[in-house]
């Protein structure tokens, strides 16, 4: 018996025991009829060669670990980014426990979402009932300001209509008239997460500013000189979204954040449970039509918003998850520009010290090779980051990235030395990347929890970036965007190479490379 | 921090009746009604809680429940580990389920085993439009030679397939036969079928029945057996769960021939019906074909509880009752053997959690069944309720496990389960991630009890010290003492939920 009250043994040390290792050995040979380890061995070499990777990419109708997830998790996202907003989705009630579980054990949050509950008799009778009902239930309970709707897979094969079934539901008292009830339809089979941030926020803007489904006159723009931001799917809001409004702080620049969900995900521990908290007011929500540009951090997760926002008059510019120096500079010289602002010496400075610490540590850096997957824009930030720090990507996969993200991925990989032999690849998945890691092996591997196996698998260091990160805490606090994340990214690289040196010469018996000083 | 607990029974049942009733305040009037039937306050010495239970959630509510999808592909099949599971429809659900409850297994994953892969036919809207039926067979190929190792292959419904009038029972069969037989299951496990994952381990369950029992040949029992052959049922090794369970069984005398599911395999599915007594953890998720087993089969099945040291005991004579003589003397060697770490553990713990009491809001079996193990650490648990429980869960738990007074909530809401927590002041909440940093915001410790918060096993005689070191450092953890600002002066009530 290994187990002991005064030091307790938990799943990571008991069943590394030799009681219980004899006990899977005999059900293994006993019971489970387990291939012969030979066999095990032989397949396992044969899914590491070119041969298997051949194959692996011929698939069309598998797919397997997809480093993407469906439309109304990013509705969600999008949504609770707006003043005492409630997401309401709906469909089957079962897909809104998943978004509320993948959310919290990202940000180690609680996460508010209800939905309509649609069961059997809704997919024949249609969810309008759970709708009304649905939507009476959460606005007296939980008091919201706003119930943004979207849908699940199922309320979109049977064809729910999402403005007629609100109207309908306000005509029959579930919510006031005039409560604000923004919707949009979020298909789980069309597009990705990213996808149903775009359609959210699209939607949402859409109510503000377009006479609020035909109830109320549209609104005409006065132009200002105020600045939206959106930042997009992110699952570094927390830290991303604050370092942006230091930034726009710094520059004197008046502005407004859509879709600020920075607070909510990052709520204190003090007593009390905000349900809702923080957020773009529904006001600055609606007055966001009168400013003089937005900005996106993420070009392909607001595609959408961008044309629609373009509709009404604005000058819109999309940036690529703006990691790093020149990716800030473009970024603060467009702010500058839009305007009319100067770019604050503090900022030059700050500039300067992510120079300086680039300049301080690319010998460790240059020439490294590197995997990375995630949100199509995600990718290229890093991308753009890592050819500035002298190191050279080589995959670069995005199960959500299209053909247009394909080609701005290889004119980026083009415009460098060190991008010579680079690769994107849209619309793959993680096991594709096992492939490629095995067949054209790289020295680190960048992306989120799910490529420990990856690590695993291929022997490739894997560096955590991306969403979701499940297995490691806090990350989303600190920003990546701005020259302080980028020194956020650079020092993570940096610890996971010194990790890696260490790790390899840390021989007793030998005192080569195990130094003291870098 | 302890909340001082002066009221007699009746004051205590005054008390939980009245917070029924505010709760009902806030909702409209036919929500109510429907609620009420929900909620109670147990008297001792009734048959059930006196709730009603496996009804439909209502809508617009933030209910704690999952689906079908998540009962049969999270739950019951997800864990049989040299199988291949399809999450067949859209990307989302096998994303979300992906690896989140850490049902351990020893194999080469990707090569002779796959739990922690998530295989996905990935429906985009053609698929929807003109059906997915061409996809799943192609999909099958392609598994078929690029892991030549599987075992078989079940097919999990998302609720497009339904919908859409896809036949995956005739994919499955076509293609069964195409590769010499092979075991490939289809799971009509859709999501917006029945009103949660309840359903799900049902419908898994029945597809066991016919496509694993009902296709039973011969040369597929290659088994010899033993008089002293059992099954571990509905244990789905959550944190090793049912190695810690295992462990005891085979020292007792037994051998286990088959483990449902966590770390299990096909061969021993298809073992099962040589078993001479099928031992059943989860009632909730596999009571349906522990039946089936024993009209069909004769072979009887027990529940047993491995939470705790009282329990545990009271579980390994109950098994060995079933059997001769040395059984019944391994079982006492069993207990003798592990006694003085219970010994050391009460020692070590009891003081520390004596008085504490506890609320439970979980799935399946726990709702009830760890309520033991923390009594045998001198704590109170003042309130439980299930996510998708039956009438016969609350008839269990009635008979066996909770005391007079006791809240019950049946699918409990999150507007719900904050008040009662507010005003009930629990030292503990036991529950699952959604409801995790709500309570801990609110200054409450907490523990997931559906994944062991990613510490365990919590089963039996090794997974007990655990449990109890967990109990400890949550309660006991230094945090609670900085929840206010010491500037800030402490006001009642302590715990506050969102208004």
């Amino acid at each position: 018996m290994a187990q002991n009250a005064e030091h307790v043994l938990d799943h990571v040390e008991l069943f590394r025991g030799p009681e219980y290792q004899q006990m899977l050995a005999n059900k293994k040979k006993m019971f489970e009829n387990a291939r012969d380890p030979a066999e095990v061995e032989r397949i396992r070499e044969w899914s590491k060669t070119p041969e298997y990777r051949e194959k692996n990419f011929a698939r069309e109708a598998l797919t397997i670990n997809p480093a993407k997830a469906c439309q109304p998790l990013g509705a969600v996202f999008a949504s609770v980014g707006f003043e005492g907003t409630l997401p309401f989705v709906h469909g089957s009630q079962g897909c809104v426990a998943y978004y509320r579980s993948h959310l919290s054990r990202h940000f180690k949050e609680p996460s508010s979402c209800v939905s309509s509950s649609m069961t059997e008799d809704a997919a024949v009778f249609g969810g309008l009932n759970n709708m009304t009902d649905g939507l009476a239930n959460s606005y007296n309970m939980y008091k919201p300001k706003m119930i943004a709707v979207s849908t699940t897979c199922m309320a979109e094969v049977i064809g729910d209509d999402l403005n007629a079934f609100i109207k309908t539901s306000k005509e029959k008292g579930s919510v006031p008239q005039d409560f604000d009830v923004p919707f949009a339809h979020t298909p789980a089979f069309v597009g990705s997460h990213i996808t149903g941030y775009d359609n959210a926020l699209k939607g949402i803007l859409e109510h503000f500013w377009d006479g609020k489904a035909g109830t109320v006159p549209k609104l005409e723009r006065t132009p200002n000189e105020k600045i939206n931001f959106i930042g997009g799917f992110d699952g570094y809001t927390v830290g991303n979204t604050r370092e942006i409004k230091r930034i726009f702080d710094l520059m004197d620049v008046q502005y407004t954040i859509l879709a600020d969900n920075s607070d909510v995900f990052d709520t204190p521990t003090d007593g009390e449970f905000r349900m809702y908290d923080g957020g773009t007011t529904l006001e600055d929500a609606a007055n966001a039509l009168h400013a003089k540009a937005t900005i996106s951090a993420q070009q392909w997760c607001t595609e959408k918003t961008l044309a629609f926002i373009a509709g009404h008059g604005q000058e819109v510019l999309a940036f690529n998850h703006p990691v790093g120096v020149s990716a800030t500079d473009e970024l603060l010289m467009a702010l500058a520009r839009i305007t009319g602002k100067e770019i604050p010496e503090a900022l030059a400075r700050e500039r300067g010290r992510l120079v300086d610490a680039i300049a301080d540590s690319s010998a460790h850096i240059h020439g490294k090779k590197f995997a990375i997957y995630g949100d199509p824009d995600l990718c290229y930030g890093l991308t753009a980051f890592l050819l500035e720090l002298g190191a050279e990507p080589v995959h670069v996969l995005s199960t959500n990235g299209n053909k247009a993200w394909h080609d701005k991925m290889q004119a980026l990989f083009a415009s460098s030395p060190f991008g010579q032999n680079c690769h994107a690849y849209p619309g793959r998945d993680l096991w594709h990347m096992r492939s490629l890691l095995f067949t054209e092996p790289v020295d680190f591997l960048i992306g989120n929890t799910h490529g420990k196996y990856l690590e695993r698998d291929t022997g490739t260091p894997l560096i955590r970036i991306g969403f979701p990160i499940f297995d490691r805490h806090h990350h989303h606090r600190s920003p990546l965007w701005g020259y302080q994340g980028g020194m956020n990214v650079l020092v993570k690289i940096l610890d996971k190479i010194f990790d890696e040196i260490d790790r390899k010469t840390s021989v007793t018996g030998t005192d080569y490379s195990f130094d003291i000083i870098r | 921090m302890s909340f001082v607990r002066t009221e007699s029974i009746e004051e205590i049942k005054a008390r939980n009746k009245d917070l029924i009733q505010e709760v009902l305040t806030v909702y409209p009037e036919k929500t109510a009604k429907r609620r009420a039937k929900h909620l109670n306050v147990h008297e001792a010495g009734k048959a059930d809680c006196g709730v009603k239970s496996n009804l439909k959630s209502i809508p617009g509510v933030m209910t704690i429940r999952g689906c079908a999808y998540a009962g049969s592909k999270g739950v019951v099949w997800g864990p049989i580990k040299d199988m291949i599971h399809i999450s067949h429809g859209p990307v989302g659900c096998g994303q979300y389920s992906w690896g989140s409850r850490r049902n351990y297994y020893a194999g080469t994953t990707g090569i002779d085993t796959f739990v922690t892969l998530q295989f996905t036919s990935d429906f985009q809207e053609k698929d929807i439009v003109f059906g997915g039926d061409k996809k799943l067979v192609k999909l099958i190929d392609e598994l078929q030679e690029l892991f030549p190792l599987n075992n078989g292959i079940t097919i999990q419904s998302e609720c497009p397939i339904g919908l859409i009038g896809d036949d995956i029972e005739a994919v499955s069969k076509a293609k069964s036969k195409e590769y010499g037989g092979k075991t490939i299951v289809p799971v009509r496990c859709e999501g917006f079928r029945g009103v949660s994952q309840s359903l799900g381990h049902h419908i898994a369950n029945d597809a066991v029945r016919d496509w694993i029992f009902d296709r039973l040949t011969p040369e597929k029992s290659r088994f010899e057996s033993t008089p002293y052959d059992v099954a571990i049922i509905g244990d789905y090794n959550i944190g090793g769960d049912a190695w810690s369970s295992r462990i005891l069984l085979e020292e007792m005398g037994l051998r286990v021939i088959a483990q449902w599911s966590g770390d299990g395999s096909l061969a021993e599915l298809e073992a099962t019906p040589k078993a001479k007594l099928n031992i059943l953890h989860c009632y909730r998720s596999m009571n349906y074909i522990s039946r089936h087993m024993e009209e069909k089969f004769g072979i009887p099945w027990c529940e047993y509880n491995f939470f705790g040291p009282s329990k545990i005991a009271e579980s390994l004579r109950k098994i060995a009752s079933y059997f001769d003589d040395s059984i019944k003397e391994g079982a006492e060697r069993v207990i003798a053997k592990y006694q003085p770490l219970v010994d050391a553990v009460v020692a070590k713990y009891r003081p520390r959690l004596e008085g504490k009491t506890v609320m439970l809001f979980v799935g399946g079996l726990r709702p009830r069944h760890v309520i033991g193990a923390y009594e045998d650490l001198g704590m109170e648990v003042i309130g439980t309720g299930y996510e998708f429980g039956h009438n016969d869960d609350y008839q269990r738990t009635a008979q066996h496990y909770v005391k007079d007074g006791t809240l019950i909530y049946d699918d409990v809401n999150g507007y719900e389960f904050e008040r009662f927590v507010e005003k009930m002041q629990p030292d503990l909440v036991g529950s699952g991630i959604k409801e995790k940093y709500v309570f801990q915001k609110m200054g409450v410790p907490f523990r997931q009890m559906h994944s062991w918060d990613y510490s365990g096993p919590y089963h039996g005689y090794d997974g007990f010290p655990i449990f109890a070191r967990d109990m400890d450092m949550a309660i006991n953890s230094p945090v609670w003492g900085k929840t206010k600002a010491p500037w800030k002066a402490v006001a009642e009530p302590r715990l506050m939920a969102a208004e």
